[in-house]
């Protein structure tokens, strides 16, 4: 396959999955807002929710004011901000209309759609938009795409680039917005165990449709550790950091095999599920939750360059 | 010169009666009741939306992929008509080569008297990298656009040649999907010959001027400027239906003696190189230097027999429209035989007495720039006021050799469908000839519409539609 083309279907599935997790956070801030104000208003849950995506400084730059209606606009509609909804949706389409050829017709139909459904709510009075309508809109859009993928490609390299772009993604994505609930939402040490600290814990669960999944895994309360379980070590929970980096390392050993040639990227994406594999809740807590993620989102990164140099770039070293 | 309007030879009907070629479809047009009728089309454009045939326009404003306007009322063509396009289609194909073949070995059919040289040599799409240089099998135009219109049940005339590379061709494989799959009754009805041949086709005459260097299986890929360029849509596609990768620039490189594209499983080398991009932007190297379309080194492996450039560098000499007078003097010079299909009358500004009979008649005529395409740049003798016809001549006086005009025909008119019902609108024909180890078109073509009624302008460019071709079975 052209490294080009693999280049597409990695990116265009790695917007697809940012599109996906834009809409989950604005959905925490919006829900966020609707919590007991202990903290001095919602003020400061926006900006949380905006440094996560490292875009508070351009957003105060262009709109001034941290209120719901213009974060809104800024997380959903804004093509100025690279990770609005429109701004990925818009990029992705863009990489699958490049590599049209390597897309089935149910594929293309289902990311095309979307983005025409996409801009006829950008035509929408916004006074008849909810944000979480706008939400539950995004990720239907992007797990009908996903849908399609899996039901039509053909399982070839393609299928296997693609399914890396969504998991290196989604990896960087659940780091992200785990940090962002320790670090950033909670405003200081004094909260943690708080009913304040709670909720928030719930938010998070459900902002990753995860609390189905948590009930079905741990029983009785919800606590710092079995989330923390949930969300970084257990396999069985599609979006945890080990059951994307697993899913990746099959989707590596595939093209591995179908190429008769394994490579650099490989060994570097099993000695991170080898890692995973052997890391408990309290390692993690002791080296600290936020110190562990940077440096889970520096590995995960450290394999994207990797996938790179290997296979993207048409010239491997 | 007469005042008198030349009459405009309807497609479909002979005097008062249907021609038999139309008969069926007369009746299909006659019994589809009109909710129908704006049902299917709009079901045909949500297919054309959905699949994505779309052309790009940029810098213009509204929507960047428009749709071309399709219109579902077919124009037929006889077998009997077909064999003659298709024999003269193919002897015009065979000759335009021969003159490239020639114009950059030997110059022969220039030392015989037969073609001015300085038409050749002073041409902008002359060559010089090309000269004393044999491409695979001699061939230089691997797929030769004709455009063809007709006046008469018999008179069917070449208005211009194609031999770089022509588009269109998925819009007559399109056309003919959309009406099968819209219409299945009718095909059931009518015996239509098939066009779904023509990418194997294509494909194969591709692999037959592969370099000598190459052992195996020849690796072909489409070359495209990129997303950006109008006709991307037709490049995808034809990659798709024929299997090969469709490249840009940046997936290809030059090492040793070859050109590679990169691939995920490193280098790989390529055969054949089907283009869609012009000469200029081949090789920054030879050409444009700031361009990042093409390939540095290509061309030094083109010539040295590494890689095969389809269409050649310098096949645009044989199509540009000074050169397309002489096309009926090749046709006699290499082959030695009676042109099938007849060029329209056409008088050269570059020649004293021409010029002098264009300027005085400019109001009778339609004026076209040598290299000039897409209808832009031209001049529509009676559709045009005093003032733009003035100031016409006076381009014309100032650079005489740029121009060439040809009388006003009366282009044949096929039923389309409008507000009303149906009306005739002006149309003309391309077939596409494929030239390889042996000359071939599938039975078909792309049939353009000037859908303004009286407009005798096809291009899509300025506001033309498409229709299904048909040929019927013998």
């Amino acid at each position: 396959m052209l490294s080009r083309t693999a280049d597409h279907l990695y990116w265009m599935a790695r917007y697809i999955e940012r599109a996906e997790t834009t809409a989950r956070l604005l959905e925490v801030g919006a829900r966020n807002a609707l919590l007991p104000n202990a903290t001095g208003g919602y003020r400061n849950d926006w900006e949380a929710v905006l440094l996560a995506k490292g875009a508070l400084e351009p957003f105060i730059e262009k709109y001034k004011d941290t209120n719901q209606r213009n974060i809104e606009t800024f997380l959903f509609f804004d093509a100025d901000n690279p990770s609005s909804v429109f701004s990925c949706l818009a990029a992705a389409r863009e990489n699958a209309r490049v590599v049209r050829t390597a897309l089935t017709a149910p594929a293309w139909d289902a990311i095309n759609s979307s983005f025409q459904e996409l801009r006829q709510l950008q035509r929408t009075e916004r006074s008849k938009l909810m944000v979480t309508d706008l939400c539950e809109w995004t990720l239907r859009a992007c797990q009908l795409i996903r849908g399609a993928f899996m039901s039509t490609q053909l399982r070839n390299d393609g299928y296997d680039f693609m399914g890396i772009g969504t998991t290196i993604e989604r990896a960087d994505n659940t780091a992200r917005l785990i940090d962002v609930k320790y670090y950033v939402l909670l405003p200081s040490v004094n909260y943690v165990g708080s009913g304040l600290d709670q909720s928030q814990w719930a938010l998070l669960l459900q902002s990753m449709t995860a609390q189905r999944a948590f009930n079905w895994s741990y029983q009785g309360e919800i606590t710092a550790a079995k989330i923390a379980h949930l969300l970084i070590l257990n396999r069985r929970f599609p979006r945890s950091l080990r059951a994307c980096v697993q899913w990746y390392c099959e989707h590596l050993d595939d093209l591995a095999e179908n190429y008769q040639n394994g490579t650099e990227a490989q060994e570097v994406a099993h000695k991170l599920l080898d890692d995973l594999r052997n890391a408990t809740v309290d390692d993690i807590f002791e080296e600290g939750l936020h110190e562990f993620l940077a440096r889970f989102m520096t590995r995960n990164a450290e394999v994207a360059t990797t996938v790179h140099n290997v296979y993207l770039s048409g010239m491997p070293a | 010169m007469s005042a008198t309007k030349p009459a405009i030879f309807n497609e479909m009907l002979s005097g008062d009666d249907v021609r038999p070629a139309y008969q069926n479809l007369e009746k299909w047009y006659r019994s589809m009741p009109a909710e129908l009728r704006s049902l299917k089309q709009s079901e045909a454009e949500a297919l054309f939306r959905r699949v994505g045939i779309t052309f790009a326009v940029y810098g213009e404003g509204g929507d960047p992929e428009r749709l071309i306007p399709f219109d579902m009322f077919p124009r037929v063509l006889t077998a009997l008509e077909w064999r003659k396009l298709d024999h003269g289609v193919r002897q015009r194909a065979a000759a335009l080569n021969a003159f490239l073949a020639d114009v950059y070995d030997r110059r022969e059919i220039i030392r015989a008297g037969r073609i001015p040289e300085h038409l050749v040599t002073n041409n902008e799409a002359f060559e010089k990298a090309a000269i004393g240089f044999r491409p695979p099998r001699g061939v230089f135009s691997h797929i030769v656009g004709v455009d063809l219109v007709r006046t008469g049940p018999d008179q069917f005339y070449v208005l211009e040649d194609n031999c770089r590379t022509p588009s269109g061709v998925s819009y007559m494989l399109q056309n003919r999907e959309i009406m099968m799959r819209m219409f299945p009754q009718l095909f059931m009805e009518s015996r239509i010959r098939p066009v779904d041949g023509y990418a194997g086709l294509l494909k194969k005459t591709l692999a037959s001027v592969a370099p000598q260097k190459c052992q195996g299986e020849p690796n072909v890929v489409i070359l495209t400027p990129g997303q950006f360029n109008s006709a991307y849509y037709e490049h995808s596609f034809l990659a798709d239906l024929m299997g090969v990768e469709l490249v840009e620039g940046q997936d290809l490189f030059v090492e040793g003696d070859f050109v590679w594209m990169k691939t995920t499983e490193g280098p790989k080398k390529v055969d054949v190189i089907y283009r869609r991009i012009d000469d200029a932007f081949i090789d920054p190297l030879c050409f444009k230097p700031d361009s990042m379309l093409g390939v540095p080194g290509l061309m030094s492996v083109y010539r040295s027999g590494g890689v095969t450039i389809c269409s050649a560098p310098g096949a645009g000499v044989a199509d540009d429209k000074a050169i397309y007078t002489y096309v009926p003097e090749m046709i006699r010079f290499y082959l030695g035989e009676e042109p099938i299909l007849e060029n329209v009358p056409t008088w050269q500004c570059a020649k004293a007495d021409d010029c002098k009979y264009v300027l005085e008649n400019l109001s009778e005529l339609v004026v076209k720039e040598v290299h000039g395409s897409g209808g832009y740049g031209m001049l529509v003798g009676p559709k045009s006021d005093k003032s733009t016809i003035e100031s016409f001549a006076a381009k014309i006086r100032k650079n005489p050799e740029n121009y060439i005009a040809q009388p006003t025909l009366a282009l044949s008119a096929c039923p389309t469908f409008v507000e009303e019902g149906i009306a005739p609108r002006h149309v003309d024909l391309r077939p596409y000839c494929l030239v390889g180890e042996n000359i071939e078109l599938v039975p078909g073509g792309l049939t353009r519409v000037a859908l303004t009624e009286g407009s005798l302008v096809v291009n899509s460019s300025q506001g033309g539609g498409v229709k299904d071709t048909w040929v019927l079975a013998e």
